[in-house]
Parts: C-alpha cells; sequence; structure tokens
C-alpha cells in the first residue's frame, strides 16, 4: 500500500477585488510516495510544496483530484492518529511549556492516559530536550523550537512524518541532528514526506524526490536515476595542449595548465576524443565520469523559470 | 470526542490564565473596596444600592470586555500564528470540536472570573448591610444573568473572528452589544411599525442579541423580585442564541481555507 497516493489534485485561488481572477496553486499533481520511502519534495520559495502539503493536511481544500494517505481518502479524519506534521517556522502555545504542549497534542491524537507520560518523555528525550521540559516556550531560541516541533510530530508514532521545511533557520549542527533523526524515523519503518529548498539535505537523505515550480511538477524518480539524467560528461586530462582544437571541435570545454589539458566533454564523444588524442600525439593521463549533484538536476529542470508568486 | 473538546477548552483556559487576564480581580476589587468606603459615608440604604449596581455593572463590563478581546482573537489569532496548523492537520480535531472546544474555555474563564468577582462582590454586601438573606438570592440571579451575557458574547466574538480581522471582529461585537442592549426598544419600534417595514425591523430586532432582557441590576438594587419564568425565558433564549450563533462560525470555519 502507499503511503500517499495523489491524483490530479490541484488548487487554485479566486483573486482580485471581487474574487472574479483565479490563480493556480498548484496544477494538477500526480504523485505517489510509497511506505517506508523518505520522499523529498523539492522547489524554490512558491514552488507550491507548502500547497501540497495543506491539501493532503486538509487545510485547504482541492479544487480538483483525489488523494489518499494510508490507502484511506483525505477527509476521513481517523487517518490523523497515524500523521505527525512539522509545519514551516512553527509557533507553538507559548504558554505551555514542552511537557505541557506534547501531553495536549497526545492527547488530541487519543493517545492512552498510561501511555501518555512514557510518549511524551520519549519524544522529548529523542530531540534532546529533556532539561528544557519544564520551561515555557516563550524563552526558546528558534533552533530549540525547532525541535520541540518535531518532538510533537513523532509523540504519537505516527506512520508517515510531514516536515515542512524542518532545516529552515537551523545551524550546521541543528541542521545534522535533524537529519540524523529522519534517518532514524525511516529506520524505524516510518514514512518521510519532506519539503525542502536546502538540496543537499534532500540529496543525503531522500530515497526519491519530487522537483516542483510555479506549481507544476517538474520531475520525479529515485535521486541516482534523476542525476543520472544529468550527468553523461566525463573529464579526460592529458598531456599535449595541440590537442585543445580536436576538442573543442567534439564539444568540449578545456581547461589548460601548461601543457596539461583538462577537457569537460559529452560521454557519447569519449571515443571520438580518445581517437583525436591519438591523432594529436597527446599522452592521455585519466579519464574520469563527472558525477552530476540534484543540485543541477534541479537547476536542469527548473531552467531559467522564475518562481511562482503564489505562496499559501 | 469529549477528551479533545475538554483538552482544547482547558488549552485556552490555561492559556487567557497564564496572560495575567484574572489580574483584573485587582482593579475589580480596588473599585468595590473604594466605592464601599466612600458612599459608606452617606447612608447605609444608598450605600447598598450604589453598591449592587456598581458591583454587578462592574462584573458585567469587565467580562464583557474580555469576552470581546480575547473572543475575537480565538480563531484569527490562532490562523495568524499558524498554532492550529499543528491541532487540525494532524489530530483527528473536527473544526466543529476545535470552535466548541474554544468558546468553552473562554467561557469558562470568564465564569471563573466572575464567580471571583462576585465571591469579592458578596463580602461587600455583607460588610456594607451586616447580613446576607434570602432576598440577597436575586442578586445570584444577577449574576447568573451576566454569566448567560458573557456565553452570548463570547459565541459573536467568536463568530466575527472565523472571518474578519481583529479589529473589525471588536468593532462588530462592541457594536452588537452595544445595540443588544437596547433589544427591547427595538423590538418596540417594530411594534410600531407596518408592512415591509415591520417585518424589516423585526427581523433585525430579533436578530440582534436581546441583552435588554438579561439586565436587571437595577431591579435587584432595588429589591424587586425576578420572576422565575423571567429566569427560565432567559436561559432557553440564550442557549437557542448560542447555538445558532456557534453553527454559523463552525459552517463558515468549515469552508474556510486555512492558508
Amino acid at each position: 500500500m502507499a503511503a500517499i497516493e495523489i491524483q490530479g489534485l490541484e488548487k487554485s485561488y479566486k483573486t482580485g477585488f471581487f474574487g472574479n481572477k483565479r490563480k493556480q496553486g498548484l496544477k494538477p499533481l500526480t504523485l505517489t510516495v510509497e511506505e517506508g520511502e523518505v520522499f523529498g519534495c523539492l522547489g524554490p520559495n512558491g514552488a507550491g510544496k507548502t500547497t501540497t502539503l495543506k491539501l493532503l493536511l486538509g487545510l485547504v481544500f482541492p479544487t480538483g483530484g483525489t488523494a489518499r494517505i494510508l490507502g484511506r481518502p483525505l477527509d476521513d479524519i481517523g487517518v490523523k492518529r497515524f500523521i505527525g506534521f512539522l509545519p514551516e517556522q512553527p509557533y507553538f502555545y507559548d504558554h505551555l511549556t514542552p511537557l505541557e504542549l506534547l501531553d495536549y497534542y497526545a492527547r488530541l491524537s487519543g493517545v492512552d492516559a498510561r501511555e501518555r507520560k512514557r510518549k511524551v518523555d520519549t519524544a522529548l528525550a529523542r530531540v534532546g530536550m529533556s532539561d528544557s521540559a519544564k520551561t515555557q516556550l516563550r524563552k526558546f531560541s528558534k533552533g530549540m523550537l525547532q525541535r520541540v516541533g518535531i518532538a510533537q510530530a513523532i509523540v504519537h508514532d505516527p506512520k508517515l512524518v510531514l516536515l515542512d521545511e524542518p532545516m529552515s533557520g537551523l545551524d550546521p549542527i541543528g541542521r545534522r541532528e535533524v537529519r540524523d533523526l529522519v534517518q532514524q524515523l525511516n529506520e524505524e519503518g516510518k514514512t518521510i514526506f519532506f519539503s525542502t529548498h536546502i538540496l543537499s539535505d534532500a540529496e543525503t537523505l531522500c530515497d526519491r524526490v519530487a522537483v516542483l515550480n510555479k506549481g507544476e511538477l517538474k520531475g520525479v524518480g529515485v535521486v541516482a536515476d534523476l542525476l543520472h539524467e544529468v550527468s553523461g560528461e566525463v573529464e579526460v586530462v592529458c598531456s599535449g595542449a595541440q590537442a585543445i582544437p580536436a576538442l573543442s571541435a567534439l564539444g568540449a570545454v578545456c581547461h589548460a595548465t601548461g601543457n596539461v589539458v583538462r577537457a569537460l566533454l559529452p560521454e557519447r564523444s569519449l571515443e571520438n576524443a580518445l581517437a583525436a588524442l591519438r591523432k594529436s600525439q597527446a599522452r592521455l593521463i585519466s579519464v574520469t565520469p563527472v558525477q552530476a549533484t540534484l543540485e543541477d538536476y534541479f537547476l536542469s529542470r527548473i531552467g531559467d523559470e522564475k518562481p511562482s508568486e503564489v505562496k499559501a | 470526542m469529549t477528551g479533545r473538546l475538554w483538552a482544547i477548552a482547558y488549552n485556552t483556559y490555561r492559556e487567557a490564565v497564564r496572560d495575567r487576564v484574572l489580574y483584573n480581580l485587582i482593579l475589580f476589587a480596588l473599585l468595590i473596596v473604594g466605592s464601599s468606603v466612600i458612599f459608606g459615608q452617606i447612608s447605609l440604604q444608598i450605600n447598598r444600592i450604589v453598591l449592587i449596581n456598581l458591583g454587578l455593572t462592574a462584573i458585567s463590563l469587565f467580562g464583557i470586555v474580555i469576552a470581546i478581546f480575547i473572543g475575537i482573537g480565538l480563531v484569527s489569532k490562532e490562523i495568524e500564528k499558524k498554532t492550529l496548523y499543528t491541532v487540525l492537520a494532524a489530530r483527528p480535531v473536527r473544526r466543529w470540536e476545535f470552535i466548541t472546544g474554544k468558546f468553552l474555555g473562554l467561557v469558562m474563564t470568564l465564569t471563573v472570573n466572575a464567580l471571583l468577582m462576585s465571591v469579592g462582590f458578596f463580602a461587600a454586601v455583607f460588610y456594607v448591610s451586616h447580613r446576607l438573606g434570602r432576598g440577597d438570592l436575586q442578586l445570584v440571579t444577577a449574576v447568573y444573568f451576566i454569566l448567560l451575557e458573557f456565553v452570548m458574547i463570547t459565541a459573536l466574538a467568536l463568530l466575527f473572528s472565523t472571518f474578519s480581522t481583529p479589529v473589525f471582529s471588536s468593532i462588530f461585537a462592541f457594536a452588537i452589544f452595544a445595540i443588544g442592549t437596547f433589544g427591547e426598544d427595538l423590538r418596540g419600534i417594530a411594534r410600531m411599525t407596518s408592512g415591509v417595514t415591520h417585518w424589516a425591523m423585526t427581523g433585525a430586532a430579533y436578530l440582534v442579541p436581546n441583552f435588554a432582557a438579561l439586565n436587571v441590576i437595577s431591579q435587584v438594587a432595588h429589591d424587586t423580585a425576578v420572576e422565575p419564568k423571567l429566569i427560565l425565558l432567559n436561559t432557553l433564549y440564550v442557549l437557542a442564541y448560542t447555538a445558532a450563533v456557534l453553527t454559523a462560525s463552525v459552517w463558515i470555519f468549515e469552508r474556510r481555507n486555512l492558508k
């Protein structure tokens, strides 16, 4: 069973003084997230990532399409017992302490009274907040609030955890801790769906990613497969500057340091490049496949498009 | 369901208490003590009338102001601060449960506030009259009617909070309260008109909450009995009106995109 199945889900908003214009927040989106996956939803600000999350969580209503979470339709309130959610830049009831806040959320999630204290203590310990459990949230820094946010998302032991920009605003240590926690949760069998614009985090954590821009799905797949789509380049290093014209003719980008030439060219031109080296009597030093990054893929999908202004 | 309602209500109450809403009790205490001392120098009977008028009016006004200022933020503040995302998005909480829980939480806050004020008020009456008799039960009825006022104004403030900004909500709520205090006059005017105007005026008069019917402060200050029938009718009226307003709030909130 898929953790999330989205079929043509879309959202448009009425705009203008009389509400007679419409702006598309999310164009019809079809996507499946399998159980046990870490799935990343990537895109610049205003791409439709948060809108997608809000549609899945019933905070905004779709203008078209359907979706199912853990095999149940979106309007099935019971499925929410199995979902954890961390909103972007979380703000909680700051008159409460983390202990009280998590107890409140656990009550709302229907956690049994006998289990509640243990689950609250465990969640706080997992995010390293046990020592500050009785301090009012209004005295917390942003990083501490983010930790409490993650604790509230997992306090009721959900099967599916949705995180909206979980690393946003965190320092490198905080980001590392969140990454480790996401990996731990995934190892426990939980499905993780998170939105981010920090590509290195997605590359480290995700099994699959989807790229959104202007409310439209630009690509989706296993990270390694996607990277393969944009890689296919090799770096040829040789000794012999006389080979530069021949390599350039094959579409290579050449940089020479003294007599040593580094040429970056498409993988399909490798055989011709090696022949050109032999012909110009240059000496081959190395041939190395170029490793593409998620950023390369992201930029290849987004291109020069400016992000949408719709932000929900 | 009951557990979730109670949790939301208790959280609302706890927020109000920790935001020092009950500090108004200090001001109330100063007012009661001050008036007892000042008017005590005039005569016993006048002092009692003034004290009852002033005390009950203060209980009512303090509560109304709190009900409006907290009530208008019950939903809009949660949307603005996004605190309700973690409640409605990933907890099995229905939107009507959220609205009802918030309403009950504020009514609970106002009730505790009014009861604490009432203790001070009755102590002051006892201090002035040197006794509390069966006749003073009318004062309890007046406090009960004030609580009914709070229930209605809380429901109205909450209704405005579901679709409007705090500034406009407070203007609407105070305006409705002010018009409602002339509820009986509105109905009187409606009776004097005819034709379409009569129907329009009657509709408007019954749409506005009749706070005038709940105000028996002057009556009890002059030891005039409140009829049991009025207690029953007022209770039923407030229950019906509040239920209608809460239903409207839920209807609006259920359809709202929480952007």
